[in-house]
């Protein structure tokens, strides 16, 4: 076998490195309007899913222009937000500031049970402390957050969708839901889901599941309430929850806080259309 | 040089292309890449299309390291095969990402994992990198499609007996079979089952030519 000096074992390690990075960065870049494009048409499809109107991938985004008047943003008060487009919002951005939000308000939870422990942790973590801190950086997490709604007409109905994004067993989990004028009856609901276990948390993004949602409701009583997602089922009569999907119970679980989480902020949305 | 040359499709070159798939073959006999056999074995086409990944990758870095074998530092011989293997996989994925999205989200960590199956190295190793580039394309060819028949298998009756279709299409909806009692069978779609398929396979392959069998 010949012998290689380290010289050259170097500048060939260099160079491969070299070539392959510029390749894989040429490819990259040039394939990235095409990947873009078919995460947006995705997206597209499941919303006009959302109000049960079923498209090819090819006319996706002529029955977006033709059935989704209007999309805009709003904030966590429920006023639009100029300059920002629906359909460019990161959720997964948004949902993390509900986990962040959700975690400072367990801090000052905890500081009022155990006045021990928050004076460890005072210790351990010198900023955010102070209860007056931590609600104003909750407010602040809270007063930047991105709100989209998409506005479906149908055959002279009006239907307002919502996007949806949460956790799973093994990833993240997402979708969207439609709401009658009322703000209260579910017209229809798509999940979609990238890793869940095929034949059981899976099944989130299969009709069964989905359609179970049309006709629910999200008030009772006039209070947010959500849907739950029922373990051993529901007769049909119940209108405020779902079954679950046996084998899948974080899953389930998972769609369940999802529903909560992300529609609870659009509560202030609800009101002002409803009056 | 001329005595060399030989013609592209030898009977030497064929043996390259056909003996993967029978008593060589790298999944039943060498017992390679089977991680990935059962998860993307659900459905038939996420494993054809891992199938053609993988013929791609097997072929093209076998060609890749077959012509710059005598360039290559011994000592490092495997980074550069991980190198050479790691990109080609890389450039599968994105590019199923822009023309495959659907069954890109199907493969989802599948395709990366490419990089981390053993035929691929293994054929670098063991062929590509004293072999010249003709003979090592066919073998990466053979060797890829040794698997990806294995893969196209156990996935047919996986998705027949589990989800009862066929390529997506419900073929025993069709044929009426849940009118009279049957069920699809929820184990057949876990991983294990896979496994026994794959055993089951193994089992008659090694009945029918008993030159596989080890003796001891």
């Amino acid at each position: 076998m010949k012998s290689f000096s380290n010289t050259y074992i170097f500048i060939f390690s260099a160079v491969m490195v070299i070539l392959v990075a510029a390749l894989l960065s040429v490819v990259a870049q040039k394939l990235k309007p095409l990947q873009d494009m078919n995460i947006k048409v995705e997206t597209m499809q499941n919303i006009l899913k959302s109000v049960h109107i079923e498209s090819s991938k090819k006319n996706a985004e002529d029955l977006f222009q033709k059935y989704i008047t209007e999309s805009y943003v709003i904030d966590s008060k429920g006023s639009k937000m100029e300059g920002v487009l629906a359909i460019e919002v990161d959720l997964k951005k948004e949902v993390a500031k509900i986990d962040k939000a959700g975690k400072l308000e367990s801090l000052i939870r905890e500081r009022r049970v155990s006045p021990f422990k928050s004076f460890l942790s005072g210790f351990i973590k010198s900023k955010a402390v102070d209860g007056s801190t931590i609600r104003s950086q909750i407010d602040e997490i809270n007063g930047s957050r991105k709100l989209p709604v998409y506005v479906c007409v149908n055959k002279g109905n009006t239907y307002y969708i919502f996007p949806l994004r949460g956790k799973g067993l093994w990833g993240p989990i997402w979708g969207f839901i439609s709401l009658e004028s009322d703000m209260n009856t579910v017209y229809g609901a798509v999940f979609d889901h990238k890793t869940e276990t095929p034949g059981l948390g899976a099944e989130i993004n299969q009709d069964w599941f989905q359609e179970d949602f049309s006709g629910k409701k999200l008030f009772k009583d006039g209070v947010f309430h959500s849907i739950q997602v029922v373990k051993g089922g529901t007769d049909d009569s119940d209108l405020y929850g779902v079954d679950a999907i046996s084998g899948g119970t974080i899953t389930s679980k998972g769609v369940e806080a999802m529903l909560y989480d992300c529609l609870i902020s659009y509560e202030p949305f609800f009101e002002n259309k409803r009056n | 040089m001329s005595s060399e040359r030989e013609s592209l499709f030898s009977s030497k070159n064929l043996k390259l292309l056909r003996d993967p798939l029978g008593a060589n073959n790298p999944i039943t006999v060498q017992v390679l890449g089977i991680c990935s056999a059962l998860a993307v074995t659900v459905k038939l086409k996420p494993s054809i299309v891992m199938a053609f990944s993988v013929i791609a990758v097997t072929a093209f870095s076998n060609v890749v390291i077959s012509l710059i074998r005598n360039y290559i530092p011994p000592r490092i011989r495997i980074i550069v095969q991980l190198v050479v293997i790691a990109t080609l996989v890389i450039l599968v994925d994105q590019i199923l990402k822009a023309f495959a999205y659907d069954v890109s989200k199907q493969l989802s960590v599948f395709v990366g994992l490419i990089i981390t199956n053993c035929i691929i190295m293994g054929r670098l190793e063991a062929f590509a990198l004293g072999n010249r580039p003709w003979p090592s394309f066919l073998d990466g060819i053979g060797n890829g499609a040794g698997y990806g028949m294995i893969l196209v298998i156990v996935a047919f009756f996986r998705e027949l007996l589990g989800s009862g279709s066929i390529y997506g299409y419900p073929v025993l909806e069709k044929l009426g079979l849940y009118n009279i009692g049957y069920e699809n069978n929820g184990l057949m779609i876990l991983p294990p089952m896979a496994l026994i398929t794959v055993g089951i396979i193994i089992w008659i392959q090694r009945s029918k030519n008993k030159e596989l069998l080890e003796t001891h």
